[in-house]
């Protein structure tokens, strides 16, 4: 299918001139060269397939919004250029434009005006966009009374109450309760499944597992992943704990395509990693709920004051399971010295349900991996649990059930 | 240029209604509400016919009501607070809405059109209280009054291609703001509003006469107070001084469009 959105080798360069003077003399005629350039965002490339939904993720100031600004269409590109089929609507900073004087009424009137809608099409839509929103008498009342999740009702149901091409959605939507926060998922996914393409820009990686089917990573203006959201969310990851000597590695496993991460100092190195059943031999795939141990030999480079050893079990999707780390059951090792080697072997129920699982170790120093990382590798082990002899189930947790039936 | 008008054609409704909001918000919350509109040029016309009535009042030739000098201020303050409004909104206009123009995609021409659209209704509003008061001092309007037709477009005019010139320079040097602040009240001043330009020495005289804002207000003075038709040439000047500064604005505006959100 040809793509609703390609953006194609796209950068954005700030002039500053030596003197506003010259940029004014620059729109009469005379060529003046800028003093300076600072480039933002350079040689972006990648497009978006119609009901396709893409997270762009990255750290604070590596250009997302400046590539969402141009996507939309209020930032013109310095170089490159975007192409867009269709209305982009963007669910950026909710209740902006919004009249604190005018009724919740008028203000929707107001943006929906705003987005280019005549007056027709918007009397034909208030009924539904009330009705979304769901704030009951407010709606006819002064916004400046409204609450901040009642703004953001009302904003969410304008801005969506025509079907984009293109939908942006921003950090916005962790605003609000529980109960609308569904609804305006409902209604995303509604979207895509009616192909509206979807951009997700969040901080909270589990949004972006949830919806999408594609990551980008933007670092530093550039664009340094494309692919499937656990890969990137796993480099990104990498990325924010990598250090001045760090390195981050990243490793095709064999088979079916997944890719490892390794970042960290390598002050501390996983050697060995293994799943051992009761008997303490090495399996690979595993009852349900059978009692099973990981052993992690780790081998020490560096002199290192305090070792956290911590592990993560994430579902092929690459969802979060179970994690925790020795800071948080008391079992920090401390004052390590080179070439020395520590076993840290952990017990429990395989509760899971059916499926492929993978485990990611993270050596550090505190309870995060943001302080200092000495490795954090990520699909260090995969293994395999299958339902040999509990009744079938679906889930990814084995609760056992026990059925009470009275007639 | 035929992209801005259709532009501009497609969020007509868009403009009409944010001209409504405007002025609905004005006054939000207010007793008195789009009284207000009125209320304020016509009490600064009170200080000044308080303050400056014995001065003043005897230097109108050819008059005979009493209350000749409250008209000519009357007359001269319609012009000027259309012009000053349209002015002083245009100049902080992308700066207020930097928000909206980052974010949304929408013909950045319909901003300075709503405050035009706001100015110039609450503009005939004050026209209409100070036809009232003409009434209510015995001052009946005469039929050149319809010069008004042509007079008000062109303040119009002017007052928009000035302040969209200045509110996009304000974006990139902000400096403008402020001095547009101080230049307002001095080139009020300049114009004779609450004077009569007859009271000026010669070589100031010289000066007033390149104030487009001079032709103006007296075209306004000698329609509302003497009945008389203006000076075409003079009305002329000013249609053409208008019309540059509408042009050059929109030049300058086409220039700007493109790097403005980058220093918002």
């Amino acid at each position: 299918m040809s793509p609703v959105l390609k953006v194609s080798r796209v950068g954005k360069a700030f002039q500053e001139y030596a003197s506003e003077l010259q940029r004014f003399a620059n729109w009469f005629g005379l060529v003046i060269r800028p003093a300076s350039q600072h480039w933002v965002l350079r040689d972006v490339s990648f497009s978006v397939a119609p009901g396709e939904a893409v997270g762009i993720i990255g750290q604070n100031g590596a250009g997302k919004s400046t590539l969402l600004k141009m996507i939309t269409g209020t930032l013109p590109p310095t170089e490159g250029s975007v192409e867009v089929v269709g209305r982009i609507s963007a669910i950026l900073e909710l209740g902006m434009g919004f009249n604190p004087e005018l009724t919740g009424r008028q203000n929707v009137y107001h943006s929906a005006g705003l987005m280019g809608f005549d007056r027709q099409q918007i009397t034909c839509a208030i009924h539904e966009i009330e009705a979304f929103a769901e704030i009951g008498e407010y709606f006819d009342q002064a916004v400046r009374t409204y609450s901040s999740g009642m703004q953001m009702r009302v904003a969410f149901a304008v801005a969506t109450a025509f079907r984009p091409a293109i939908l942006i959605v921003d950090e916005a939507l962790s605003v609000g309760d529980a109960y609308f926060q569904h609804k305006c998922f409902e209604r995303i996914r509604s979207f895509q499944k009616e192909g509206t393409t979807l951009l997700i820009v969040s901080h909270d990686n589990s949004a972006v597992q949830a919806l999408c089917d594609r990551a980008v990573l933007l670092d530093r203006g550039h664009l340094i992943k494309d692919g499937a959201p656990s890969e990137v969310i796993d480099f990104y990851n990498a990325l924010i704990a990598e250090k001045e000597n760090a390195t981050v590695s990243v490793n095709q496993l064999d088979g079916d395509g997944a890719v490892q991460t390794i970042s960290g100092t390598g002050e501390a190195v996983v050697g060995e990693i293994s799943l051992h059943d009761e008997n303490g031999d090495p399996v690979e795939f595993i009852n349900v709920g059978a009692p099973v141990e990981l052993r992690v030999k780790v081998r020490i480079a560096k002199d290192i004051p305090r070792l956290v050893f911590g592990y993560m079990l994430k579902d092929r999707f690459g969802k979060q399971m179970f994690g925790t780390n020795t800071y948080h059951t008391d079992q920090v090792e401390s004052d390590l010295v080179a070439g020395s080697e520590v076993v840290f072997s952990t017990s429990f129920n395989a509760n899971l349900g059916a499926g492929s699982y993978s485990v990611s170790t993270a050596l550090v120093s505190t309870d995060t991996h943001l302080v200092d990382n000495f490795e954090w590798r990520d699909l260090a082990l995969v293994f395999t649990v299958s339902n040999f002899d509990k009744p079938y189930f679906v889930g990814s947790n084995w609760m056992p059930p026990v059925f009470k039936v009275t007639k | 240029m035929q992209k801005l008008f259709k532009a501009v054609w497609m969020y007509r409704h868009f403009i009409a209604s944010s001209i409504r909001n405007d002025l609905r918000m004005r006054f939000a919350r207010s007793k008195l509400g789009g009284l207000w509109m009125i209320l304020q040029p016509l009490a600064q016309v009170a200080i000044y016919a308080v303050v400056l009535s014995r001065v003043m009042g005897s230097r109108l030739p050819g008059t005979t009501n009493e209350y000749a000098y409250v008209i000519y201020l009357i007359a001269g303050m319609v012009a000027w607070s259309l012009f000053a409004e349209t002015v002083s909104r245009c100049l902080t206009i992308f700066v207020d809405n930097g928000n909206l123009l980052k974010k949304i995609v929408f013909p950045r021409i319909s901003l300075p059109l709503i405050v035009a659209g706001s100015a110039l209704t609450s503009n005939l509003l004050l026209l209409l209280a100070a036809v009232g008061v003409f009434l209510l001092v015995g001052h009946a309007p005469t039929w050149q009054m319809a010069w008004l037709l042509i007079l008000i477009p062109v303040n119009m005019a002017f007052s928009v291609g000035l302040g969209l010139i200045l509110g996009i320079l304000n974006v990139f040097v902000r400096d403008v703001g402020q001095v547009m602040v101080v230049v307002l009240q001095l080139w009020f001043w300049m114009t004779p509003i609450v004077y009569m330009p007859s009271i000026l020495p010669g070589p100031f005289r010289t000066v007033i006469e390149c104030n487009p804002m001079y032709y103006i207000a007296s075209g306004f003075q000698d329609v509302m107070l003497y009945g008389t038709a203006p000076p075409l040439e003079n009305v002329g000047y000013v249609a053409v001084a208008a019309v540059v500064m509408l042009a050059l604005a929109l030049a300058m505006f086409r220039r700007a469009n493109a790097e403005m959100v980058d220093v918002l």
